[in-house]
């Protein structure tokens, strides 16, 4: 995160809107990104495609934690992605795009892609 | 007369061994000699007689060992409804009851036993039967159903086992055994008081030393006269007091008969007749009958083997015995009656519980001899075991026969011990099996026949299994996964006991973690069933799968499909036309769906509140075509439209699904309502499948298409619509309740201990008196289902997650496109995600 600056910043929605261990999809820097919040109040920001599904989608997995990793499971096929790194859980040669994303005054602020992914 | 090169077989007799003689002589090669000509007096083939009590559960077809009725041997022939009369070894021919005269170069009987029915007078009225045959059990039933009171003249294996299925009919039964206790071959006295303590307990009337005088009546029966002169008024009799070997064509032809009957035979059971030998129940090797089926079979594989000049020789049988009777445990082997030389006993009694057991043990101590198990009978199979593999006894015996000791299941078998006498596979061939690549006892019994036939050893094969997996350090975990170290099963017993509402309250007390796609789901399947809220109230929403979560299956493009109930398939001309018209007016493709039923696809997510807005407002419900629940009650035209139907097929379907739609479960649930025998709903192929009867309805359950296709089991026949839906809640309730995550019913069933006839206690005979729980659960259920879509667009909070993007609710998701083919929507693929740019417009927050 430490890599965004300020003006790069956009507010995609306020905390409140995504629920506890839930995602959403967000417009921002052009792309399709999936905002999730774990349990703990932290919140991760990815590329919403699935590049095993190969569609737009992963905002709408299951969040959960193996070991002490938070991931979310696509809906399509259940592959498992590292809300931090976006590395797949299952095949680690597979990585989606994160994003740099903040929570000031209660808003959520993406940041343009950070790590890319080689889907 | 043209020399006939190749040798000719005959077999007198198509029964179990019969038929097991002409497997084991193609397996070996004998049809390469011999031409094998087999008679059949019956007009089926062979069947199961062991398990001649469920012909009336699962009918005739299920109990065949040769469906179809032709051996792929070509060799070989069948020819069924066809009787030897007589036999002569001189000319070595057998005459047919037809004049048809068949030469043999070697001619095999297996001509069985038939029932010895006591000459008292009156034993031939109508009214009186034998208990052998398909046709016996057939005429019994007919019997039963214009009959309210029975007997059962016999008290012993096969007395009972009659008595009860008389008693199942709906006949008030009494057992009449002129001994002074009932199954007094396998029991000995003590044994034999707590036997008829639970057999009174099934509703049974026992008689015991008491003998038939006479069956009353003026050519039907009335009633039953016993020597103290005492007369019970009944309408029928069957009689169950011991087999006579079938000798005749034998004693006819001169060839030499046991004193107490039976085709006399030696070592390799050969006759006193050249070319001629005898196998199964009308065989007696040394004198002595076997009326059990595995030393038949040992005897078959015995004469195959002599045939080829092999040496084998049948030196007696193991005569251990398990009661197959519902709920009653009785168990004997080896030597029960304590006839070796200073034999010793061990005697365990426990009056109140009704368990009695008692080992008897050689008197040095080391071995086990055989045994007399009442009331618990879990020991059997290994206590069996250890008698026939002569293994050496623990240091304290006792703890084999002491309730919930562990000690049996500490006593490891040797590799040689049989585990399945009916069969004689040994616990090495079962390890053996485990190694060939089967992962399951019934894989195991599939591959080597263990349990295939009495099943009295199928505990014992499945905890081999299971032992041998351990063994290998292949540990069977039965984890839900790694937040949860219990079954779904336990799961939900848990989230009952304590009343639990919410995931955070479960995985804080009784697992780690912050869940997954796994547990999740499944919790929010189990409060489901409990609480029977909306699935997407605010705290299970991230529970739920995503299609639970939008109500609506996902697509692979990510967009969803949308299908409305239509409960049993039928529906009105005016609803057909508004989905047509919500399809045509969102672009939706339409398909006829499998469940009788119509899916509109490629919906995107933000607009299935407004495609649900217009069916709901239409009269349409949510088809729960997402859920781990209910899905669809197929039904065929019945009654109403069917020249053949005998109920109302369509009535029913609709009640049904329309009673139990909603309903989470481990996995969904399917249903049909069929008009009649002709099944064209196919019912048999689902979870429950209910067929109409001349009387009601016939129940059956476990039914499955997919992956693992099983036809559903008859669970109970002839029921009135409110005893069907009475079982049926109590079944699917008991299923919601024990059955593991994504395990259908089919699987679930195979799964409990005791299969269907567990789920027969349960459902129809209470035995656990859980019926009442289940029903209100159900109850519950029913009163409190709601439709989910119409809650979820009547509800702001929940309509506020249908949108495509958080920050710009309006924009449809740019990866989302589509192609035409035959004039419809189709997906187009899709190579990577679409980025706009930055150019498109974002809601500022
Ligand atoms: C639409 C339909 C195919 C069709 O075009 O006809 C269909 C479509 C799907 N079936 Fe099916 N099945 C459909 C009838 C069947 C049938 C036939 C029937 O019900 O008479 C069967 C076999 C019968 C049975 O279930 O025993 C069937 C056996 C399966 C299975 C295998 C289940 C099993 O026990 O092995 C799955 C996989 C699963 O559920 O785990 C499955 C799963 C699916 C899923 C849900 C796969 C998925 O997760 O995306 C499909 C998506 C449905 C959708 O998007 O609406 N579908 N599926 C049928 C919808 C019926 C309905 O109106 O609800
Ligand atoms: C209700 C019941 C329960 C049982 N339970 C058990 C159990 O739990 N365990 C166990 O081990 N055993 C059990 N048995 C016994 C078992 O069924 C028999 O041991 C077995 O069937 C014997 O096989 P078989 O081939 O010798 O005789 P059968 O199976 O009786 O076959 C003989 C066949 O020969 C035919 N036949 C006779 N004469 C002629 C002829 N002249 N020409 C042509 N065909 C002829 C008969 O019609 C019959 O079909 C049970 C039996 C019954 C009836
Ligand atoms: S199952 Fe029977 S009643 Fe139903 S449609 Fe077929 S033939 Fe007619
Ligand atoms: S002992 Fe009868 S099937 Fe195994």
């Amino acid at each position: 995160m430490s890599d965004a600056t300020t003006e790069q910043l956009v507010a995609v929605c306020a905390l409140e809107d995504i629920d506890r261990e839930g995602g959403v999809a967000a417009l921002a820097h052009g792309d399709v990104v999936a905002v999730f919040r774990t349990y703990d109040d932290h919140v991760h920001a990815l590329s919403n495609y699935d590049p095993f599904g190969h569609a737009s989608v992963l905002s709408r997995g299951i969040v959960g934690t193996r070991g002490d990793r938070p991931f979310v499971a696509s809906p399509l096929h259940k592959q498992a992605f590292d809300l931090r790194t976006g590395v797949c859980l299952d095949d680690d040669t597979v990585r989606v795009t994160t994003y740099p994303v903040v929570v000031r005054d209660g808003q959520v602020l993406v940041g343009p892609a950070s790590g890319t992914g080689r889907a | 007369m043209s020399p006939h090169l190749r040798k000719r077989l005959v077999v007198v007799g198509h029964g179990m061994v019969g038929h097991r003689f002409v497997q084991a002589a193609v397996e070996r090669g004998l049809s390469e000699t011999y031409d094998i000509v087999v008679l059949g007096e019956e007009v089926r083939a062979a069947y199961d007689r062991v398990a001649l009590t469920s012909f009336f559960e699962v009918g005739a077809d299920r109990l065949s060992l040769l469906p179809g009725g032709v051996y792929d041997d070509p060799r070989v022939s069948l020819r069924l409804g066809t009787s030897a009369a007589s036999v002569d070894p001189a000319t070595r021919t057998v005459v047919l009851t037809t004049g048809e005269e068949l030469s043999y170069d070697e001619l095999v009987l297996a001509t069985g036993s038939a029932p010895f029915v006591p000459p008292v007078p009156g034993h031939d009225l109508e009214g009186t039967f034998v208990y052998r045959t398909i046709e016996d059990l057939e005429a019994i039933r007919d019997a039963a159903a214009g009959a309210t009171v029975g007997a059962v003249i016999g008290g012993g294996l096969l007395g009972l086992e009659a008595a009860n299925a008389l008693r199942q009919l709906g006949v008030e039964t009494h057992v009449v055994e002129m001994n002074p206790r009932l199954m007094s071959a396998q029991v000995d006295d003590a044994g034999g008081r707590i036997l008829a303590g639970h057999v009174e307990k099934l509703g049974l009337t026992i008689h015991t030393s008491k003998a038939t005088e006479r069956i009353e009546g003026d050519g039907r029966v009335t009633g039953l006269t016993f020597a103290s002169g005492e007369t019970v008024p009944l309408e029928m009799v069957v009689f169950s007091a011991g087999v006579r070997p079938r000798d005749q064509l034998a004693r006819a032809a001169g060839i030499a008969v046991a004193e107490r009957g039976g085709v006399l035979v030696d070592e390799q059971l050969r006759s006193s007749a050249d070319h001629v030998w005898a196998i199964g129940e009308c065989a007696a090797p040394a004198g002595r009958m076997y009326g059990l089926v595995a030393p038949g079979y040992t005897m078959a594989e015995i004469v195959v083997d002599a045939l080829l000049d092999g040496a084998g020789t049948f030196t007696g049988a193991d005569m251990s015995t398990k009661l197959k009777l519902l709920g009653v445990d009785v168990a004997s082997f080896g030597d029960a009656h304590g006839t070796t030389a200073d034999s010793v006993d061990l005697v365990f009694s426990d009056a109140v519980a009704g368990v009695y057991k008692k080992l008897v043990i050689s008197d040095d101590g080391k071995h086990l001899l055989g045994g007399v198990l009442v009331g618990d009978a879990s020991a059997y199979g290994l206590l069996r075991a250890m008698v026939s593999s002569h293994m050496e006894l623990p240091a304290n015996p006792e703890e084999l026969i002491l309730p919930a000791s562990s000690g049996a299941s500490a006593v490891a078998l040797p590799a040689e011990a049989v585990v399945c006498s009916c069969n004689t596979v040994t616990k090495g061939e079962i390890e053996g099996a485990v190694d060939g690549g089967c992962d399951s006892a019934a894989c195991v019994t599939t591959c080597t026949q263990a349990g295939a036939t009495c099943g009295s050893c199928k505990p014992q094969v499945k905890k081999i299994v299971e032992d041998y997996f351990t063994s290998q350090g292949v540990v069977v975990d039965r984890s839900l996964c790694e937040h949860f170290s219990m079954t779904r099963a336990e799961l939900f017993d848990v989230v009952l006991v304590h009343g639990y509402r919410s995931f955070d309250e479960i995985v804080q007390a009784h697992g780690r973690g912050r869940g997954c796609d796994i547990c999740k789901p499944v919790v929010a399947s189990v409060l489901a069933s409990q609480l029977n809220g909306h699935v997407l109230a605010q705290d299970n929403r991230p529970l739920q799968d995503t299609n639970d979560a939008f109500l609506a299956n996902i697509q692979r493009n990510g967009t969803y499909s949308v299908v409305p109930r239509i409960a049993g398939g039928e529906i009105t001309p005016e609803k057909l036309i508004v989905i047509g018209e919500v399809a045509r007016d969102f672009g939706l493709y339409t398909k006829i769906t499998g469940g009788q039923r119509i899916d509109m696809f490629g919906a995107r997510m933000e607009q299935l509140p407004a495609i649900w807005k217009r069916l709901v407002d239409a009269g349409f419900e949510s088809g729960h075509a997402y859920g781990k629940a209910l899905r669809t009650v197929k039904s065929c035209v019945g009654s109403t439209w069917c020249r053949y139907g005998v109920q109302d097929s369509v009535a029913m379907a609709i009640a049904l699904e329309l009673r139990y739609r909603g309903l989470r479960s481990p996995h969904k649930l399917k249903g049909g309502v069929s008009g009649c025998a002709r099944e064209c709903a196919e019912a048999r192929g689902k979870d429950f499948g209910i067929i109409a009867t001349e009387k009601g309805w016939n129940l059956y359950v476990g039914g499955n298409g997919g992956a693992v296709p099983a036809h559903a089991q008859l669970l109970a026949s002839d029921l009135d619509d409110n005893t069907l839906v009475r079982y049926l809640d109590r079944f699917l309730m008991y299923y919601i309740r024990t059955g593991d995550r994504l395990q259908r019913t089919s699987t679930w069933i195979g799964a409990l201990d005791g299969g269907l006839e567990r789920v027969r206690e349960i459902v129809v005979d209470d035995a656990l008196g859980l019926g009442s729980e289940l029903e209100a659960a159900m109850a519950r259920h029913v009163d409190t289902y709601f439709d989910e879509w119409k809650a979820t667009i009547e509800d702001p909070e929940k309509m506020r997650k249908f949108v495509s993007f958080v920050n710009a609710p309006g924009t449809p998701d740019p990866n989302i496109a589509f192609d035409t083919s035959r004039d419809q929507i189709v997906p187009s693929p899709s190579a990577g995600p679409v980025s706009l740019g930055a150019t498109i417009s974002v809601r500022e927050s």
